[in-house]
């Protein structure tokens, strides 16, 4: 009798349509985002990851209907993220029927951000996501750095040290995409995903690199993650939730079937 | 038919719960509201609440919701209470710094703690979020159809004990045992989300709609 470890599809919408990119390049298209939230609940989903990559305005109210088309019809958490900067956009999305919201860029340009919208919201649905790629050169003691603008954008801040403040300033969840492993499908970068599990008292979400069934295992009993989330090996059908469920738990992993 | 008042005291997304309570019976008037004259008509009625205890105590109180909640449960009208709307419902929690709440159920709100273990020893992070496996104690009829241990979403940081024990209609385990829901003649609430619990959740809430208030 345990708290199961969670597995959450991440579908990433730009104009009302799911899309994956490889080391967030390549797109290609893969539905319609309710349909393929449906899709993930009957399979046995436990959260569904909603994150907007739409870069103008029009887009973001595109996104807003689509959370409520999702809210009305699938019945599991639901996290949004992409472009969340005011508590304003919280609200929106919150209303719209998002369960907890993501906030990656503005939490580096302003801390005070999360602090903020966690005494509003409460930390219960305050998520961090943090994109780290590893900057430290062989032979060197392991360093990750934060990035933002989909990995583009060095910020010089130290992914373990980012992690524990941004929960001191309230957030509930952390989102830990590795970067360097984003989409290229060689697993979760664990290093990272057990440095900071292991830094914070909240719950860990894995993201990025995830190819096959073992790097699902992985994250949870090496990286310590509480949670992992995966895209493209769900979008194209290389796996289903079940699939990958059932290989956790022969795993020895507490899952929810 | 049948009316459900969805209590509205600016506390968190109520969206899902009444998209949820209209998913499970089309046709059901959903009614989220701050207004007590529908609260007072409404032949059910729903108190959610998510975020710190203080600041929801804080709106309970500024917006009357206190005697709302008092008139509902005395009139003998099916009551739900959810999250931080079963929270309220104890007499006091120790979150920021201690607050007393509404006194309903006789019973206190503790922390995890920050040093949770499980018994193999490995450490359990908090909030308690995700799906968990609640152990009913005895039949009622909000759990008809629901099978024994089903898992149900939770994201809470606080956990209630229960001071009279005949009324706890659940437990659950994380690192501690604590109480998830609690039953008293017309009243029933409950830690998780059933809103978000997918299919055992849904049937939680259609037995919701279909209870006639007795246990």
């Amino acid at each position: 009798m345990a708290l199961a470890k969670r597995i959450i599809p991440c579908l990433d919408v730009e104009n009302g349509r799911v899309v994956k990119g490889v080391q967030f390049l390549d797109i290609r298209d893969a539905g319609d985002p309710v349909e393929v939230a449906k899709r993930y609940d009957e399979q046995g989903a436990d959260e569904i990851t909603f994150l907007d990559i739409t870069a103008t305005h029009e887009g973001r109210e595109t996104m807003v209907h689509t959370v409520e088309r999702m809210a009305s019809q699938v019945f599991i958490p639901l996290t949004v993220g992409g472009g969340i900067r005011t508590c304003e956009d919280i609200r929106t999305m919150l209303n719209a029927g998002a369960d907890k919201v993501s906030i990656n860029s503005a939490a580096v340009t302003n801390p005070d951000f999360v602090r903020e919208a966690a005494e509003r919201f409460g930390s219960q649905c305050i998520v961090v996501a943090i994109d780290a790629k590893k900057v430290s050169a062989a032979g060197e003691p392991d360093r990750w750095e934060i990035f933002t603008h989909g990995g583009r954008k060095p910020t010089g801040l130290d992914a373990v040290q980012w992690a524990k403040k941004m929960v001191a300033l309230g957030a509930g969840e952390i989102l830990l995409t590795s970067m360097d492993q984003d989409g290229v499908k060689n697993g979760y970068d664990l290093g990272v995903t057990r440095a900071i599990s292991d830094a914070v008292n909240v719950p860990i979400i894995a993201s990025g690199g995830v190819g096959n069934l073992d790097h699902l295992v992985d994250g949870v009993l090496k990286g310590k993650a509480d949670a992992v989330l995966a895209a493209s090996i769900f979008h194209f059908n290389e796996y289903s939730i079940p699939e990958a469920k059932a290989y956790m738990r022969a795993k020895g992993i507490e899952v929810r079937l | 038919m049948s009316t459900i008042a969805v209590i509205d005291y600016g506390m968190g997304n109520l969206h899902s719960v009444a998209k949820a309570l209209e998913h499970v019976q089309p046709g059901v008037k959903v009614l989220v509201t701050s207004d007590p004259k529908q609260v007072a008509n409404a032949d059910r009625v729903l108190l959610p609440g998510v975020g710190a205890i203080r600041d929801c105590m804080a709106e309970i109180y500024k917006q009357g919701v206190d005697k709302e909640v008092a008139e509902a449960i005395r009139s003998g009208r099916p009551f739900l209470g959810i999250c931080v709307g079963y929270q309220a419902l104890m007499q006091r929690s120790e979150e920021n710094g201690g607050v007393d709440c509404l006194g309903e159920f006789e019973g206190t709100v503790n922390y995890f703690g920050d040093h949770l273990k499980d018994d193999a020893g490995e450490r359990l992070k908090v909030p308690h979020m995700g799906w968990n496996e609640v152990q009913q104690t005895g039949d009622h009829p909000l759990w008809q159809g629901i099978e024994n241990g089903s898992r149900f979403y939770f994201v809470h940081s606080y956990y209630v004990k229960a001071a009279q024990r005949q009324q706890v209609a659940a437990t659950c385990n994380y690192g501690v045992d604590f109480d998830v829901a609690q039953a008293r003649d017309n009243v029933f609430a409950v830690q998780f989300h059933p809103e978000k619990s997918h299919s055992a959740g849904l049937q939680l809430l259609k037995n919701f709609i279909n209870w006639d208030g007795k246990p």
